[in-house]
């Protein structure tokens, strides 16, 4: 290994072993956006102020995300010798109790833990590394992730970081590609492209300049996992750029960051800085004279610049358009026409490891065709949301109710949404599918960049589809027809439907209309907008037939199919909906059931939220014969 | 407002591909494009006032109308749209009297819809300026505006 960098290891070590063998207690807060943005910064301004005043000493670490951000605020407190004890949570005042109680008086508090890490935890308390959150997690991109201080790059190379970088100096660029492509790794931006192969077509064409992108354009919503990675690990996606740049002949890379991510940028930044520093960024790296340097570019809120050739576009300050075809591809004619590798921020941060690892250890990890681990945000109607990951193969299922503890509120599963507006929803029989690029494509989905909503009975799935291909509407550049007018067309039959003007035909016509985008678009964007429609009708086609043929909306959510009502029977006549409906549409005295003015009723839904369970006297209705009684006037006779 | 534009865009060397910093730039600055800095931008990298328009009329990042003293982003991304966003983005427009993408006659709150601000598990989100309101329901609309009044 080169001389240079083993200096550089054994000092990050040293100061390493300095931090952790003092004998003081280590408090790690998660300061991730998701984790700030429930009041993680005044957790940690509490801690000091309480630190100062009971005369303690403790190292507090703001850490990045380490997943669990259903129990957010994590506060996390190891006491020298002892385990890792999470806290879940955690508010100011609650912070304030665990130090007074843990720290000062050696009582861990049961009540406010989430559980304990490693070996030797009090009984009283889960272990949390052996429990159903991450027992099925294999952590490899997010190793460092809530682990270490992502602005201490010491921390960063005492876990084996930067090492890939040293030894990648030493191999040629050709052995370097084939130890990616030995490791099978595929882009985790989406589509899933052989990344060994990717940088090989880079590497061939010669250029007096190449350029490397890390696509950090999260545009999915509903999705944050490059963020979390940019927040909680950069320096890996910085190590992984580093590598791609010796081996493809670069000396100049771009960070392609959402303007929406100032944490990240901010960490970035100085992460790089760091880098600089050590002389792992910059000129004559390690002293092999290969020089490098990383720009941060902001993007400024387009989904379609996802797409390379429109990034592309984008940072060359123009409209973010992606090149029709045919086009030469991005790695032989990209940036400022030069050869350019893109690749996603999570396929970057993952090479340093396959090559300090080896291919061999990366193939152990995963299945056949999709080696390696999956990185989700696992949202929606579920108990435990939070960023995961995964081996490759696992079942759907096994994410759902293992990882993410089942549904919220007890309610029935109905569908599984992965691949954000590109991709698709499956039902429950496809559960026991295994999570791969190519199983989840076959099944009409995909795997996308990370983005796993899971939805409940109370969703209606023709609102769902309506709402991904309003997104990718809005999001259309505009330049090809297919995806311009296309879009408009079916999201106005989706509006039709869900708004009780559906017409026999509507689903063949979705269906065609859907193919055409996808065979007419020049970019991936149009190629994958129909998608989300495509799949809806596949598995719930019922829901979209009730909707048109018995202006019925299943899940009780279009607000044109629904109307509300009060059952006399059950009404108290407590007067909370009353009180509460904004548009003065309930009417009813004291001991008066009471009953709602349909032609005044906007059907916000407040009063449906406002009734107590115990009566649940308001109901929704809906169906061809309830609306039209509900036309009449009062809804008195259903 | 010229004295911002000009400063916000003092550090630039006026390449092509600096257009969309410097449109950051000045945003940052003036918490809008003002039609003069859409001008001053193309003057100082010789490009057509309607490239550089074009351009910033692209990306959703970018405002050509003075803003609200605060901003209100309710969060409709897929999570927050099956937990109920779009209702409190209603009760919000309710109590506004404005529609999403506009500003109080005041000029106190601009309310916008954005795609995921990565809290899903506090679904529905809205978040008011740097302030994050979780798990929503519609008829806390009016206690998220009070709560966030800037003369308050």
């Amino acid at each position: 290994m080169i001389q240079k960098f083993d200096a550089i290891e054994k000092e990050a070590l040293k100061a390493m072993e300095k931090e952790q063998n003092n004998d003081i207690p280590q408090i790690y807060v998660g300061c991730a956006t998701c984790g700030n943005a429930t009041g993680a910064q005044s957790v940690v301004q509490t801690i000091k102020t309480k630190l100062d005043k009971e005369n303690l000493t403790a190292e507090i670490k703001e850490v990045g995300c380490i997943g669990m951000c259903f129990a957010e605020v994590l506060v996390d407190v190891i006491k020298p010798g002892r385990p890792r004890i999470s806290y879940q949570d955690v508010t100011p005042e609650k912070v304030e109790e665990i130090i007074d109680s843990y720290l000062v008086n050696d009582d861990p508090r049961p009540d406010l833990a989430l559980g304990f890490f490693g070996e030797g935890g009090p009984e009283d308390i889960e272990r949390i590394d052996t429990g159903d959150v991450f027992k099925n997690q294999q952590r490899v991109i997010l190793k460092n992730c809530g682990v270490i201080d992502p602005e201490n790059i010491n921390e960063y190379i005492a876990r084996g970081g930067y090492k890939g970088l040293a030894e990648a100096l030493e191999m040629k660029q050709e052995e370097i590609i084939g130890v990616l492509k030995d490791s099978g790794l595929r882009g985790r931006g989406g589509a899933g492209f052989p990344a060994g192969r990717k940088w090989e077509s880079c590497l061939k064409p010669q250029a007096d300049q190449k350029y490397v992108i890390c696509n950090a354009d999260e545009g999915d919503p509903g999705a944050f996992m490059d963020r979390s990675v940019l927040e909680g690990d950069p320096h890996s996606v910085i190590e992984g750029m580093i590598i791609a740049g010796y081996t493809i002949g670069s000396s100049k890379g771009y960070f392609y960051v959402r303007a929406e991510y100032p944490l990240a940028i901010s960490r970035l930044r100085k992460a790089i800085a760091q880098a600089r520093e050590k002389n792992l960024l910059g000129e004559n790296i390690l002293g092999t004279g290969f020089n490098f340097e990383l720009e941060i570019f902001q993007g400024a809120g387009a989904f379609v610049c996802g797409e390379s050739t429109a990034l592309v576009m984008s940072i060359e300050g123009n409209r973010g358009w992606p090149k029709p075809l045919p086009r030469p591809r991005t790695t032989e004619e990209g940036l400022w026409g030069k050869p350019t590798l893109l690749n996603n921020v999570k396929t970057f941060s993952v090479v340093p490891q396959i090559l300090s690892k080896g291919a061999d250890w990366f193939r152990s990890i995963g299945t056949e065709g999709s080696p390696g681990t999956a990185v989700f945000a696992l949202t929606g109607t579920i108990n435990r949301s939070g960023l995961i990951e995964v081996p490759m193969g696992i079942e759907l299922k096994k994410i759902i109710y293992e990882v993410g503890g089942g549904i919220l509120n007890d309610r029935k599963f109905k569908a599984v949404q992965t691949g954000g507006p590109s991709g698709g929803c499956l039902p429950e029989d496809k559960l026991h599918l295994s999570v791969d690029f190519d199983t989840l494509v076959e099944a009409g989905s995909m795997m996308g960049s990370g983005g796993m909503v899971v939805i409940d009975e109370t969703t209606c799935m023709v609102d769902v589809a309506r709402y991904f291909l309003d997104f990718t509407f809005e999001e259309s550049c505009g330049q090809c027809v297919p995806c311009r007018q296309g879009t408009q067309q079916m999201l106005e039959v989706l509006n039709d439907i869900c708004e009780g003007r559906g017409r026999e035909g509507d689903i063949e016509h979705l269906i065609e209309m859907g193919d055409s985008i996808i065979k007419g678009s020049i970019c991936g964007l149009g190629q994958t907008a129909p998608n989300p429609v495509l799949s809806t009708i596949q598995y719930f086609q019922e829901e979209y037939e009730a909707h048109i043929k018995d202006h019925a909306c299943p899940a009780l959510v279009c607000k044109n199919l629904i109307v509300f009502h009060i059952d006399e029977e059950k009404c108290t006549a407590c007067g909370r909906c009353r009180k509460a409906c904004p548009v003065e549409a309930i009417s009813g005295e004291k001991k008066v059931p009471h009953t709602i003015d349909q032609s005044k009723c906007t059907k916000c839904g407040i009063c449906f939220q406002e009734c107590p369970e115990r009566f649940s006297a308001v109901e929704r209705l809906t169906g061809k014969e309830n609306l039209a009684a509900a036309a009449r006037g009062r809804l008195t006779d259903v | 407002m010229q004295e911002q534009t000009s400063k916000a865009l003092s550090g630039f060397e006026g390449k092509p591909n600096e257009v969309i910093p410097m449109l950051q730039a000045v945003q940052d600055e003036v918490g809008y494009l003002p039609e003069e800095a859409i001008r001053d931008i193309a003057e100082l990298i010789g490009l057509p006032e309607s490239k550089v328009y074009g351009t910033a009329t692209f990306y959703s990042q970018f405002y050509f109308s003075p803003r609200g003293e605060r901003t209100i982003k309710v969060c409709l991304g897929t999570a927050c749209h099956v937990r109920g966003g779009m209702q409190v983005m209603e009760a919000l427009e309710r109590e506004m009297g404005i529609n999403a993408g506009e500003t109080t006659a005041d000029f106190k709150f601009s309310l916008e819809r954005v795609n995921c601000v990565g809290s899903c598990a506090l679904a529905p989100v809205v978040m008011v300026d740097d302030d994050v309101f979780g798990r929503l329901v519609p008829k806390q609309a009016k206690e998220v505006l009070e709560k966030s009044d800037p003369k308050v």
